[in-house]
């Protein structure tokens, strides 16, 4: 089934026309979240907790009802019993109760921002106004937000539910820990007591957010019959879905999910805040209710990715084999448990043939966000750790940092973190890419200094559903459930024309809403052109039976003398031998030869492949004001086989340049009372046009064999090299280890003042 | 609060309508006159989303009210192609992939149109630097430029051969 | 903001009549201070009094002893009066590294003074400059050097019904320049963790004869340093005269840690600044 094809011989795969939905997109026609609609519905406002860590004692909300113009109230009591399942939103587990107080607080706030009740009102302004007026009787607790702060043995624990899981007998645990995850290969103790060098660091990173341009939006309406109709822009309809019928208790199928464009994500939507409460009041009401979210909202009360404090110990022997990797860390996932610990023990040192290992991960509660899953969740921080104790370990060998990786790289055959074997992987490939690329080799001009760091991402397959039906002039369509945040509808099309062997243009692709294909999980997790792609490809194929079979039929032959070529049957045999029948034509004669000519199909491909990047990164450091700016960035990657490659580049670009973001300027700053002090963009600094260069991109096109056409995930991977490689490049610029997260002027200045 | 009627001039169209005296441009645009292709991004002029042009000036429309339109010449997204002709901006953003979330796309392109019409030969350094007040999480800005860059020189080509 | 009036008045005197009627009512010039604060809650006037319709409001006129810069005039206009930009090319390039290029169109050099931020970018540079402000009110007109307007954070010395309808920037000396050089952490689109600008004159012989420096962010309000001029003039801005003037200025500081910087950054840089703007604004001047 997954046989790919030769290579080289592609026509379509490989092009890089206009996207299907480009035209809508530069016009502003496109219908994001944030555009719908809905004829007579309400607006949302919601109220939000001031404080950190809060008993709820009283919700008084009579001033806000006696608002004119407001139709429904909710709190925390009018959401329903439920019962505390984990569940996938995205790549990161999630409890549903735990899922269902973040949405709503129920006796409980537990951070700045925390939505404790909800208004649906005629307009925006009186339903603003009359969330001033809901009166909250709180009881302000003692708080813990900076990660040291809350994993320390004696921190005032946010919650007394919290128990440390993974604890080994008799071992103790912390009070705001919430899991200890330990892997252990080989004897890690003896090998770096044994090793000729070694290396050690503490890194620190802050929680940082995915910072989509677009905030959450959704309406909701709740009909007479039960039924809940949903418009959104999310990562994945069918989750929204899923996780909206847990949340509130209902059967799944009396939920629809329309999926609208979607500005951005990142992982950030692939989970849910407004939905549910725009259904309770909708319910309330009788009407649709529309939440926008305002920017502070999204950073008050959305994300974060985790902050990490990392302890980390290489050792290598002579010839420059890393022999023990020993590393503990502790990731915050705010307020509720999950935050990638597993994630970020599976991608310390994966990347590497070490064989004597011990990670440690922990996972830490604090008073912030719910976590929510920023691309690769987990492996960027811990990764930072590793790759920038990688380089000090070939400075200290005065080894080459490529050359030291190439000696380590994992190579195919080798054991995955999953247990299964790798196969066709390249990380070798690419580090050899990177030391061939002229950015290795340039000379570096004053006050510059260069970082290259390596970096992978587990990937994934899962499941997928898509069909594929035929209009009678030949039209094919493909009809999907993976909203399109990157180009993956020109990429279905690029991979529905190839199997067909028609032009692109021939091919038009929709995204249908929950109730019009079958399940899908979300885009996100590079899985949407692996795993939706097989999808595609193979309900094309399950058309291109239908139409041997129905070509077969008109030349009165059997079957078997039927192939199908480029955008044609072929008849093999009999009196009929060498004649062909295009596909318009038996489209064309569909119903004569037995009716509609359609094909739906699930699919779940689990042979995706780790995919891995090399970053090489030069910066330039004003050594008086501390500043540090890009000079140059190249971006390597293993990406398989690029269907469309402008969008594997832009993939590779965008991550890169959200890596240099993390590592220079991007941090959640919370004031002394646990409030967040930079709620916005103008604070919460992410990369602006003129700070960046041109990102120079490598396209390593090593086919996975578990792909029709050889398709790598590649969302995630460009997003882990960047902070070593950044912070690699400031600590030789600056003649000092730079291990603390954002690499802010200050720090810079005061590195190079002697601090 | 009362409403304020306002008679204002709206991509060569003369447009009205009501709004409260704090209600901004954007929210004039987006909900009384249903013109969605200016986004919200973030209320606060930090992110370009919202770009449109006030007599023949780029601004954030999130940062002007809604009475201020009063008389005044605004242009915005949909009225950047004409009729189904596409802008050479807005071409070469497609054909350079300068989008992939798509959200930012209209600020990037109004602002864009407005910096190769003062300035058509524009530097990578000018055209980025003109460009800073336009936030993108996707693509990190390479693709943006080349296509800004692209429509500069198709632009002064269509100059030279007109 | 219930029952929010919005007033766009012709003439300067109805603009004061109408500030001075409601305790409540903001002045509009661009917008980019005033609208952010309405939208976050921040501020809730009661009435907005756009100025912008008042015709001599948007001119810049040049008369023989000094620059008349209305305060509707956007900083990207500026640019477009050469004048201006010979003589004074700090205090243009100041007022344009407000925000972005989006926000330029629209904000003020007399908005970004009365919104009395600590780290207003075009204040450094209009003190440097010797600018004075036009305040009109119900009894007429005053002149107040710029300084003088800003008393503490979001705080300013106008009167009930009073607003700055221009800013006057005296002609240039011969053998005049100035700059302005602020720290942010990215390339545009921060407030600056710390600003200064620098006007100095120097002689044929090279002789500095006339020196203003000034710090934004580093204090309540933007700093004059007398002490930093005063180590300049009568100098050839030499090295010892430069370690001298940044030596004052970092006395000077007053600043605060907070989330877009700490005490000690600020008191660093606030001298590389200074010594940058007046290195840019002697080479400016010899070219003058």
């Amino acid at each position: 089934m997954n046989a790919p094809e030769p290579k080289g011989s592609f026509k379509q795969v490989g092009t890089r026309p206009i996207r299907p939905d480009g035209v809508e997109k530069v016009t502003g026609k496109a219908i994001f979240g944030t555009d719908y609609k809905a004829a007579n519905m309400l607006h949302g406002a919601i109220v939000r907790c001031p404080h950190p860590h809060a008993r709820i004692k009283s919700i008084d909300t009579s001033k806000a009802e006696a608002v004119p113009g407001v139709k429904a109230v909710v709190t925390g009591a009018d959401f329903p019993a439920i019962d505390d399942v984990m569940v996938r939103t995205g790549e990161v587990a999630s409890s549903t109760l735990d899922l269902a107080i973040n949405i709503m607080a129920k006796d409980t706030a537990y951070y700045d921002g925390h939505a404790v009740a909800a208004i649906a009102a005629l307009t925006r302004q009186a339903a603003i106004e009359a969330a001033r007026l809901i009166e909250v009787d709180y009881e302000v607790l003692p708080h813990v937000i900076d990660i040291n702060d809350a994993f320390a043995a004696d921190a005032p624990k946010i919650k007394e539910s919290i128990e440390t899981a993974g604890l080994a007998e008799g071992e103790e645990g912390r009070p705001n820990a919430s899991l200890k995850f330990p892997s252990v290969k080989g004897d890690p103790d003896a090998a770096m007591a044994g090793a000729a060098h070694k290396v050690s660091g503490h890194y620190s990173l802050k929680p940082v957010h995915q910072g989509y341009i677009e905030p959450h939006a959704a309406v909701a309406t709740w009909k007479a019959d039960g039924k809940l109709d949903i418009w959104c822009s999310s990562q994945g309809a069918f989750d929204v879905r899923g996780l909206t019928a847990g949340v509130l208790h209902l059967d799944i199928g009396s939920i629809r999910v329309m999926p609208l464009e979607i500005g951005g994500g990142f992982g950030g939507k692939t989970t849910i805040y407004l939905e549910p409460v725009a259904a309770l009041l909708s319910k309330k009401s009788g009407r649709p209710v529309r939440f926008v979210m305002t920017r502070e909202e999204v950073f008050r009360a959305t994300g974060p990715a985790a902050g990490g404090e990392i302890d980390i110990t290489l050792g290598a022997d002579a010839d420059g084999n890393i022999v023990a990797a020993d590393i503990e860390f502790q990731y915050s996932s705010g307020a509720f448990a999950g935050a990638d610990t597993w994630a970020g023990v599976m991608h310390s040192v994966n990347h590497y043939a070490i064989e004597n290992f011990k990670v440690v991960g922990w996972n830490v509660l604090c008073n912030m966000p719910k976590h929510a899953a920023y691309r690769a969740p987990g492996a960027p921080q811990i990764n930072f750790a590793v790759e920038s104790a990688v380089n000090d370990l070939a400075d200290k060998m005065g080894m080459d940092p490529i050359d030291l990786r190439l000696k380590n790289a994992v190579k195919p055959g080798a054991t995955g973190p999953m247990g299964n074997q790798l196969g066709e992987i390249g990380l070798v490939e690419c580090l050899e890419a990177a030391k061939a690329h002229p950015h290795y080799s340039a000379p570096l001009g004053p006050n510059q200094a260069r970082g290259v760091a390596c970096g992978s991402w587990m990937n994934y397959g899962g499941p997928s559903t898509a069909a594929v039906s035929l209009a009678d002039d030949g039209s094919v369509l493909v009809t999907e459930g993976n909203p399109d945040i990157g180009g993956s509808r020109a990429s279905m099309a690029l991979m529905a024309a190839e199997t067909f062997g028609i032009p692109y243009e021939k091919v038009s692709v929709t995204i249908a809403d929950t109730s019009s294909i079958g399940y899908s999980m979300v885009t996100g997790g590079s899985r949407t052109t692996y795993a939706t792609g097989i999808a595609v490809i193979e309900a094309s194929k399950g058309v291109i039976e239908i139409l041997r079979d129905r070509a077969a039929k008109m030349w009165e032959c059997d079957v078997s003398e039927v192939e199908w070529g480029e955008g044609e049957a072929i008849c093999t045999g009999g009196e009929n031998k060498g004649k062909t029948f295009p596909l318009t034509e038996i489209a064309a004669k569909a119903g004569a030869t037995g009716g509609p000519i359609a094909f739906e199909n699930g699919v779940n491909p689990l042979q995706h492949l780790p995919g891995y990047g090399v970053h090489i990164c030069d910066v330039e450091v004003d050594k008086e004001t501390g500043n540090v700016s890009i000079a140059r960035y190249t971006a390597v990657q293993d990406v398989g086989k690029a269907i469309h490659p402008s969008y594997v580049e832009g993939q590779m670009q965008g991550g890169a340049v959200q890596g240099i973001g993390w590592a220079l300027n991007e941090a959640y700053i919370y004031n002394k009372d646990g409030r967040l002090d930079n709620a916005g963009f103008l604070d919460y600094r992410i990369p602006v046009a003129s700070d960046m260069p041109m990102i120079d991109t490598v396209m390593v096109e090593k086919a996975n064999p578990g792909h029709p056409y050889g398709v790598k995930g590649v969302g995630e991977v460009p997003i882990v090299p960047p902070l070593a490689a950044v912070g690699t490049a400031v600590s030789r610029a600056v003649g000092k280890p730079m291990r603390s997260l954002p690499i802010t002027p200050d720090k810079v200045q005061a590195s190079l003042n002697g601090g | 609060m009362s409403r304020i009627h306002v008679t204002t001039t709206v991509n060569g169209d003369a447009r009205e309508y009501l709004c409260s005296p704090n209600q901004t441009l954007l929210d004039a645009l987006r909900d009384e006159l249903g013109m969605t292709g200016s986004k919200e991004g973030c209320g606060s002029g930090d992110c370009g989303a919202c770009t449109v042009v006030l007599d023949g000036e780029m601004v954030c429309s999130c940062l002007v009210l809604a009475g201020e339109a009063e008389g005044r010449r605004v242009d915005t997204i949909e009225g950047v192609a004409e009729g189904s002709d596409l802008h050479p901006v807005q071409q070469k953003f497609l054909e350079n992939a300068a989008l992939q979330c798509g959200f930012c796309t209209p600020g990037f392109i109004v602002a864009s149109k407005a910096l190769l019409e003062k300035n058509p030969n524009p530097t990578e350094t000018e055209v980025r630097y003109w460009l800073a007040g336009n936030l993108c999480r996707c693509t990190g800005y390479d693709k943006i430029v080349r296509a800004v860059m692209d429509a500069a020189a198709e632009l002064r080509q269509e100059r030279t051969a007109a | 903001m219930a029952n929010l009036a919005f007033h766009a008045p012709d003439t300067v005197k109805e603009a004061t009549e109408l500030l001075a009627a409601n305790k409540g009512a903001r002045p509009l010039a661009g917008g980019t201070d005033l609208i952010v604060q309405m939208q976050s809650g921040r501020m809730a006037p009661e009435a907005i009094v756009d100025i912008k319709r008042i015709a001599s409001l948007g001119e810049i006129r040049e008369e023989a002893d000094h620059f008349a810069v209305g305060a509707a005039v956007a900083c990207t206009a500026l640019k477009d009066n050469k004048a201006l930009v010979d003589e004074w090319p700090g205090v243009v390039e100041a007022a344009n590294l407000i925000g972005s290029v989006q926000v330029r169109n629209r904000a003020t050099m007399a908005g970004n003074l009365c919104n009395a931020s600590p780290a207003a970018d075009s204040v450094p540079a209009l003190v440097a400059a010797g600018a004075t402000a036009i305040v009109a009110g119900p009894s007429g007109e005053r002149e107040v050097p710029v300084e003088q307007i800003p008393t503490g954070q979001g705080q300013t010395s106008l009167g009930d019904g009073e607003f700055v309808s221009e800013i006057r920037i005296p002609r240039q000396q011969k053998g005049g320049s100035d700059a302005y050089l602020r720290s942010i952490p990215r390339t545009e689109m921060d407030i600056a963790v710390v600003g200064a600008g620098a006007s100095v004159t120097v002689d044929g012989s090279g002789t500095c004869t006339a020196a203003r420096v000034a710090i934004g962010a580093a204090a309540p309000t933007v700093l004059l340093v007398e002490d930093a001029g005063k180590a300049l003039v009568g100098s050839k801005l030499d090295d010892g005269a430069i370690a001298k003037m940044m030596e004052a200025v970092s006395a000077a500081c007053k600043p605060i840690d907070d989330k877009r910087g700490t005490v000690a950054y600020r008191k660093t840089t606030a001298g590389v600044l200074a010594k940058r703007v007046v290195e840019i604004a002697r080479q400016r001047a010899g070219e003058n």
